[in-house]
């Protein structure tokens, strides 16, 4: 089981590319350690800055930077960099233009017990809102590497978010199939089509396993990109699947299954059914029990998509 | 430019002109800050069209973006857009210029209109000059009503903290915002404390409409080292018409022709008086 954590992953791609690359800066508001950031802080303390617990600021003064040529990456719990800098996000990245990398850390429901102050469940909605804003939700440590890679090459603002936890790999070491903002097929049925986001998208992969068990064969997609949304490749997916599931560790609104839905129902309408966490403070438990609990989980997905497949 | 004062009240009456044209815009701080522009753009800052690619420029940063009607006509008068242009076309609809700053526009760097951004985005400039040990300088303006912003507060502490002196906040405290006076809806003296105990060096302009005042503040907080400057500019909401002067009401407020005819003269007659 792998025990690298996408954020040290983030952290391992920036501490290579500032050896050629002073333009590059990492920012965090007491978050250092939660952003797997310290060695970098240590390191290159020159293209590192504190802010302190001020979440406002660290995304203006990321803002400022950018505007005079640096390449900020700020980190910061998502719960707050989402909802108490979002304003900060919306004005000073998105309407100015500004090349930020905004890092939502510890994102979803990766701080379990702590509750929903803690949790981020709104911030895929909340971003994919403001135009000019992208959203990123990696699903494995090789594939966030890669998106960092990317996002260092163009100059337009982004949001990212990633768990706390050490995610199993869905690729493999120097085998990572990635296209900028275009989805990745992971394998190809007729029965269903199953489109995930971040976490959810290696119980997809496992619920398309325990599917073939039953003779069900199913699509998966990483949908990293949620903003701009692979459209193409969600049509192409519905169109050679007899029904949809999303699933997204996100409130049920706004979020992946919205935007599935909402290409799905203009471009070839088909039964899609999103798989989120509810409307409501989750239950308190570690995210494991958190996901189990809400059938987040390889044998939910493929429990929900037999019901599915019955039924269409 | 000799008569800088001369000339504020030129300006002063492009912006009646335009927030009549357009039918609306904040009037009274675009007369209390206009001077602080024009000292900046035209006796303290290199910023000009044909250096905006510079690196090495000043950067400025309106966060009372409010004031837009007084950035334009001072952007205008530097040769960023025309004049005259602008006046016919603020505010109208698909104008490019909207009713607050806005960066597709030469000249302006950030967009603005939501108060208590600007300070922490500055800090992000002047960090970025230190970074890269350029020597040029950071200014932004805020309103005084802006200060009850908590981001502004993150902004003062984290600037004393990284000892900014490449950066120069002004507040244009004219001692009122939109519900009346700041002191009523939200006291603030002393403000001179407050900032010195964030670190910063404050230089209490008593005149904030006075361009020499100005221009010797500016002076002082470039020669200030190892902390940020603010520069405290007691100014009056409306300057240049008895008929705005220190009236709240004036925030907004798009002057009937009556006002308009009243406010063109003592425009004239302030002119007048200082050439
Ligand atoms: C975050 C935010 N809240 C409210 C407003 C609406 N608003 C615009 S101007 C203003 C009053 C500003 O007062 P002050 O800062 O004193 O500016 P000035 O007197 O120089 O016009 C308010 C509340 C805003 N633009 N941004
Ligand atoms: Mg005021």
């Amino acid at each position: 089981m792998n025990k690298i954590p996408n954020r040290q992953a983030i952290c391992e791609v920036l501490m290579d590319k500032v050896k050629t690359d002073k333009d590059i800066v990492v920012l965090c508001s007491d978050s250092r350690g939660s952003a797997s950031m310290t060695p970098f802080a240590n390191e290159y303390p020159d293209n590192f800055v504190e802010v302190g617990i001020a979440e406002q600021n660290l995304v203006s003064i990321s803002a400022g930077l950018a505007k005079c040529g640096k390449k900020p990456f700020a980190a910061s719990p998502a719960c707050f960099l989402s909802t108490r800098s979002y304003e900060q996000a919306k004005v000073d990245c998105a309407y100015s233009n500004t090349n930020v990398t905004l890092i939502g850390i510890s994102g979803g429901i990766s701080y379990g017990a702590l509750g929903m102050s803690h949790h981020s469940a709104q911030d895929i909605a909340a971003m994919s809102a403001i135009p000019n804003m992208r959203v990123y939700l990696p699903s494995d440590r090789f594939q966030t590497a890669c998106l960092i890679e990317n996002l260092l090459q163009d100059e337009k603002p982004a949001y990212l978010r990633v768990g706390r936890n050490p995610v199993e790999d869905v690729y493999k070491e120097g085998n990572v199939p990635f296209e900028m903002d275009k989805a990745t097929v992971l394998c190809e049925g007729t029965d269903v089509a199953i489109i995930a986001c971040g976490e959810m998208v290696k119980p997809s992969l496992d619920a398309a396993k325990l599917l073939k068990e039953q003779c069900i064969s199913a699509t998966v997609i990483d949908m990293y990109c949620v903003k701009p949304l692979d459209k193409d490749a969600v049509i192409k997916a519905a169109q050679n699947a007899k029904a949809v599931i999303t699933v997204e560790e996100h409130a049920p609104f706004g979020g992946l299954g919205s935007m599935v839905s909402q290409v799905v129902a203009a471009e070839c309408p088909k039964r899609v059914i999103n798989m989120t966490l509810p409307d409501a403070p989750v239950i308190t438990g570690t995210s494991k029990e958190v996901f189990d609990y809400y059938g987040l989980n390889a044998k939910g997905i493929a429990d929900k998509a037999v019901e599915l497949v019955k039924n269409v | 430019m000799d008569n800088l004062t001369a000339f504020s009240y030129d300006l002063r009456k492009k912006v009646v002109e335009m927030i009549i044209e357009g039918k609306g815009g904040h009037i009274g701080g675009d007369m209390s800050v206009i001077d602080i522009l024009i000292t900046l753009y035209f006796k303290q800052m290199n910023i000009s069209p044909e250096n905006m690619d510079d690196p090495n420029r000043d950067r400025f940063v309106l966060s009372k973006g409010h004031s837009v009607e007084a950035y334009y006509a001072v952007l205008a008068a530097k040769g960023f857009f025309s004049m005259e242009d602008v006046i016919a076309n603020f505010s109208k609809f698909g104008s490019k210029y909207i009713g607050h700053p806005n960066n597709k526009l030469p000249g302006i760097e950030m967009n603005s209109g939501s108060l208590g951004h600007g300070l922490p985005v500055c800090i992000g400039m002047a960090l970025a000059g230190k970074m890269d040990t350029r020597d040029y300088r950071v200014y932004t303006v805020m309103g005084d009503g802006e200060l009850a912003e908590g981001s502004v507060w993150e902004g003062a502490m984290a600037a004393g903290h990284y000892k900014l002196d490449n950066l120069c906040a002004v507040i244009d405290r004219n001692r009122l915002q939109i519900s009346g006076s700041t002191e009523d809806v939200m006291h603030h003296d002393s403000q001179i404390e407050r900032w010195q105990s964030f670190g910063w060096h404050v230089i209490d302009v008593k005149n904030g409409n006075s361009i020499d005042e100005l221009d010797a503040a500016f002076n002082e907080a470039k020669a200030t080292k190892g902390q940020p400057s603010l520069v405290l500019a007691n100014t009056v909401k409306g300057c240049g018409s008895k008929v705005m002067e220190n009236v709240a009401s004036w925030h907004h407020h798009v002057p009937t022709e009556e006002e308009a005819k009243q406010i063109f003269a003592d425009f004239e007659e302030r002119r007048e008086a200082c050439i």
